[in-house]
């Protein structure tokens, strides 16, 4: 729970967001997330240049009890999205920050970041969902 | 292990007595047309699948031969009777579209139980086609849109959902092209009638509700409830899963409700035949009689006539391609006529009885109840987040090693809204001895859980196979047996 | 009681260990102006014989006519095996298959069964069964729109050769989700949809066709050259076929080459009696490729704790009971026990069996319409080739001559001016391996009879000048 990576940006539904610095930012879900959905068993991501608005559907993960929607944390196209997690879902049970990376977007307004959590206001979202 | 009947198969086995001796030459299909190759179907003799369904049959748990108390699925006993009733070969052998003089003894027990299921849920029509639960609730979904739409009322695209609904009522909605909203349960277990009131609104088209609900109590809110949907000018839909607990003591019409679906697998006893067929009849209050799913069936005289499409223009129309699961409704007739009038109420109350024996019984033994101030209905639930905070063995694992003691588990971990939890189901038809032997299991396995929790975690030790990889089945899909793939 | 097994003394014992004083006080949180009062027009209970005499009597009463009638329930021989193991209680009473542990029996027969759907269809998957044909092709539709992302029209196109019923039911379970169904004429001559009446549509955004083999008339269609032009138009292919054709018709995993998308149909000649029209069971497969846009339930194969092999469902994400409002579809139950008959039934009939099968029902139905073509005024209808069923033209009005036939207890086929007022007047017949040749050669007598009464032409027995 301590190890927030402070470098990125958090949604409170669960999804994390780095800033490449080039106008595209990358998307995945928390390490918290996973741990509730447990064993993830299917990703399915959007397709490269779907264009997404910020809160709206655009990916789903499923364990094998529960399925979950992962929201676009900002708007934007979809550059390039995480091939591997096809064959490889549990990637992001092992490495969700890194390597379990679901999609890359190019944000139409980079400043939505801005309206994003950081580190220590995520850990206070978990925090309060633990009761 | 068992093999496969696939990997039974010889080829050039021909022990078939079961198909037409010769095989007659097809002179009239072109080439183009036919079958390449044989489809790789097995290979075997009769003994061969006799013994080996008979064999497979045997690693199974059912009403027959184990305690099944499901929650929210009535696995009562199937009365071999209705079975028997239900296979006559008169009816086995009456085509779909057989003419109505062929048919008058047949349409004689739809129309029966289309009136005895009228009277038992108190609405004004019954459409006996459904074929599911679920297929019920899409009729009924369908019928209040077409209800809203006839009358140009076309703004509402909302449906009202209980967060504790079964998961098919928000599904069927959507698929009538609705948006589902939740509606939070209070403390107590009823429907939280404050947060109903601040989202019921000229948007909303109905509400769907199970009472008593999944929760295992009767919503005590339920005229306040309806009054407060129908003032917004959106309709009653009751979901029949829990009709068993009062059958014969209420009616869904009297509660209000404008339309309802019936499961009659589980109230009539039809059997669940290891995933159906089920029968969803539905039923209704006198504005939506005219979009009733066809057929149905009228009596005029003493002739009884089919209703289609052309008798009733404004209805929703056919669900399937004849009249639903007719076979599921002979059983279901037979055994109605069994139980009488009689009988009808006899069932809530003593499945009410047991669910409050085991209720009672089960939170003395130190089990938490859900709802501990209610009344059980028909079933109840009781949670396990205790032990699985303190011991780390969950509701699974506790399930499991039922498993392992004769008993099939409870439902598990449904409704969603209550952590760790086992739906309790025991029906009317077990008696006080099987329902002691179930609640002293549960004491053993809470025993066991305090002195040796592994044993329970492991569990089942005693059944064909051990705990299966879901992870691994639903990572690595294996769904159909490949001769190129094996070895 | 019938099925309660209480006794007085244990029904006071529970009370007591309740703390009521009887079962009334049990119902105690039900507001009391609900409480209904007595169920007047319920009858009184009947003891099992009693029961059984009223429904032996009412089963007597619909006769068991010769049955010629077809049109998407056909009247098989059933294996006396298939029924025996089916009933027995641990399939017939069990419910699915959650406790997978608990239910290898039932997990196993239909992981065997997807398995011979999937041979049988030559596609890579198969569900475990849905209602009834008519709604399975309606769910095989909705998982196509789903499943095709490249369209965005919502739009599929519906031959008018396709079962009425199936066209009807699709429709009613479709209209509310804005999906158009599109009608395609069928040839007059040949009684199936000829290519060209798809060219209008070249081109355009269409999310999925429909391909029934044979069609409701009996008639093979070009499957493999609609199935081309469906994958050239980006459409979903979607076929309607009847189980024990594929046994020597080409299997829709092998249309136009690389076959078909999905897959559906009606089960029931796989082991369900007619028995009024259900319990039947649909059936749907389709490339591995979209199985998760799949509906109802699904088997998979995997290893327990120890290694060993076992079955457990799976891909249950898609499912209401999980995924809710998202859900595929709504569908909960399948249609579990037919499927365990057919599963057995496709055991003990293997291939060659099904063959062999669908061979004699087609001899039989082309020997009766030989027959009924010897008759004045009596003839096939449509010109291309058919699988055992066949729209005959009559000379006089169907529905006269059904009832008559009817008369003498032969269901001489189907009225289909209703659904099909273009064709005249046309009966749909079909002679499965059942009918005799003495049902058959009275079938051919009667109507002979019948049509010289109603319309005055001589009684023609003798073959036509050819």
């Amino acid at each position: 729970m301590s190890n927030l990576p402070t470098e990125l940006k958090y949604a409170k539904s669960h999804e994390w967001v780095r800033n490449e610095g080039d106008g595209t930012v990358t998307v995945g879900i928390t390490e918290h997330a996973q741990e509730l959905l447990g064993d993830l068993v299917f990703v399915e991501l959007p397709d490269v240049g779907d264009s997404l608005e910020a809160g709206g559907e655009c990916a789903v993960v499923e364990s094998v009890k529960a399925a979950s929607d992962v929201y676009s944390p900002l708007s934007g196209e979809v550059t390039e999205v995480n091939v591997e997690l096809a064959d490889a879902p549990e990637t992001i049970n092992q490495d969700a920050f890194g390597d379990g990376w679901m999609f890359k977007l190019k944000a139409t307004n980079i400043s939505e970041l801005d309206k994003l959590l950081d580190a220590d206001a995520y850990a206070e979202v978990m925090q309060s969902e633990e009761h | 292990m068992m093999l496969l009947i696939q990997e039974q198969s010889k080829q050039g086995r021909r022990a078939v007595a079961q198909a037409p001796l010769q095989k007659a030459e097809i002179t009239d299909i072109p080439e183009q047309f036919r079958r390449r190759r044989s489809a790789n179907l097995p290979e075997v003799s009769e003994m061969q699948v006799v013994r080996h369904y008979t064999r497979l049959s045997q690693r199974n748990f059912s009403i027959d031969t184990q305690f099944y108390p499901l929650g929210s699925c009535t696995m009562k006993y199937n009365p071999r009777g209705a079975n028997e009733m239900a296979m006559l070969a008169g009816f086995l052998a009456r085509h779909p579209e057989a003419p109505e003089s062929h048919s008058q003894g047949f349409m004689a027990c739809l129309h029966d139980l289309q009136e005895m299921l009228k009277e038992l849920t108190g609405m004004q029509a019954v459409s006996l086609s459904p074929a599911a639960g679920a297929q019920g609730e899409f009729a009924g979904v369908a019928m209040i849109r077409a209800y809203h739409d006839e009358r140009g009322d076309t703004g509402r695209n909302e449906i009202l959902v209980p967060d504790a609904a079964h998961g098919t009522n928000p599904a069927s909605a959507v698929m009538c092209g609705y948006k589902t909203r939740e509606i939070p349960t209070g403390a107590d277990g009823d429907v939280d009638v404050e947060a109903l009131k601040a989202v019921v609104g000229p948007q909303t088209a109905g509400i769907m509700l199970t009472n008593p609900s999944t929760l295992g109590v009767f919503d005590r809110g339920i005229l306040e409830i309806a009054r407060l949907v129908h003032d917004a000018g959106g309709l009653l839909y009751y979901d029949g899963a829990n009709l068993n607990a009062i059958l014969g003591k209420v009616r869904p019409g009297d509660m209000g409700f404008d339309v309802i679906h019936m499961n009659l697998h589980k109230t009539f006893s039809t059997p669940h035949g290891g995933g159906g067929p089920g029968s969803g009849p539905v039923g209704v209050s006198e504005r939506l009689v005219p979009y009733l799913p066809v057929p149905m069936v009228t009596r005029d005289g003493d002739e009884y006539h089919w209703l289609t499409e052309t008798e009733c223009p404004r209805s929703i129309g056919r669900l399937s391609a004849f009249a639903g699961n007719a076979g599921v409704l002979l059983r279901a007739y037979a055994y109605a006529r069994m139980l009488g009038r009689e009988g009808m109420s006899r069932v809530a109350e003593y499945s009410t009885l047991n669910a409050n024996y085991m209720f009672k019984m089960l939170q003395e033994a130190g089990f938490e109840a859900a709802f501990p101030e209610r009344r059980a209905t028909h079933e109840f639930i009781i949670t396990l987040r205790k032990q699985a905070k303190e011991r780390g063995v969950n509701t699974m694992d506790f399930a499991k090693r039922l498993l392992d003691y004769g008993f099939h588990a409870p439902t598990t971990y449904f409704p969603l809204l209550v952590p760790e939890c086992l739906l309790i189901e025991p029906t009317e038809t077990e008696d006080k001895g099987t329902l002691d032997a179930f609640i002293q299991a549960m004491r053993t396995i809470q025993d066991e859980v305090n002195t040796d929790g592994e044993l329970v975690k492991g569990a089942p030790h005693t059944l064909p196979v051990k705990r299966l990889d879901d992870v691994r089945a639903a990572r690595e899909l294996d769904l159909a047996w490949n001769v190129s793939a094996e070895d | 009681m019938p099925f309660i097994p209480h006794t007085d003394q244990e029904v006071r014992e529970m009370l007591e260990a309740i703390g009521v004083d009887g079962i009334e006080d049990l119902f105690e949180e039900i507001p009391a102006d609900l409480r209904c009062v007595e169920l007047k027009s319920i009858p009184p209970a009947m003891s099992e014989l009693e029961a059984s005499q009223l429904m032996a009597g009412r089963a007597r009463q619909d006769g068991q006519p010769a049955c010629f009638l077809g049109g998407g329930a056909y009247d098989h021989h059933i294996p006396a095996a298939v029924w025996q193991i089916t009933t027995r209680g641990e399939f017939y009473s069990a419910y699915t298959p959650y406790q997978a542990e608990a239910s290898q029996g039932t997990l196993q027969l239909l992981y065997e069964f997807q398995s011979m759907m999937t041979a049988l269809m030559g596609m890579d998957v198969s569900n475990a069964s849905l209602y009834d044909g008519a709604s399975a092709l309606a769910e095989a539709l909705l998982m196509a729109v789903r499943a095709n992302r490249k369209s965005k029209s919502r739009r599929i196109l519906v031959p008018r050769s396709l079962h009425p019923s199936y066209r009807k039911v699709a429709g009613n379970i479709l209209k509310n989700q804005g999906i158009e169904l599109v009608e395609l004429p069928f040839d007059p001559e040949g009684g199936h949809t000829d290519i060209g009446a798809l060219e209008p549509y070249d081109g355009e955004d269409i999310a999925a066709l429909v391909i029934p083999q044979p069609n409701y008339f009996g008639v093979l269609e070009d499957v493999d050259a609609l199935t081309g032009w469906g994958r050239r138009n980006k459409a979903m292919t979607v076929a309607v076929v009847n189980p024990l054709a594929m046994s020597i018709l080409s299997p829709p995993g092998e249309w136009g080459g690389e076959g078909v998308d999905i897959c559906c149909g009606e089960g029931q000649p796989l082991g369900a009696p007619l028995s009024s029209g259900g319990p039947y069971f649909g059936f749907l497969c389709c490339r591995q490729g979209i199985v998760r846009q799949m509906p109802g339930r699904i088997i998979g194969r995997t290893l327990d704790q120890d290694g060993n092999r076992g079955f457990t469902l799976t891909l249950q994400a898609r499912e209401q009971h999980i995924r809710r409002s998202k859900a595929t579809s709504n569908i909960c139950t399948n249609q579990g026990l037919m499927v365990t008959a057919a599963t057995i039934h496709m055991a003990l009939l293997g291939a060659e069996g099904l063959e062999r099968t669908a061979a004699a029902c087609h001899a039989n139905t082309s020997d009766l319409v030989a027959r009924l073509s010897s008759l004045t005024g009596v003839s096939p209808r449509f010109s291309r080739p058919v699988f055992h069923e066949r729209l005959m033209s009559l000379p006089v009005a169907a529905d006269d001559v059904l009832r008559a036939l009817a008369a003498h207890n032969i269901l001489g086929g189907l009225d289909i001016s209703g659904d099909y007022p273009e064709l005249g007047r046309a009966i749909l017949i079909c002679a499965t391996e059942k009918r005799t040749v003495g049902e058959i050669e009275s079938f051919v007598e009667k109507l002979a009879r019948v049509i010289e009464l109603q319309g005055g032409v001589p009684c023609q027995l003798q073959p036509k000048e050819s």
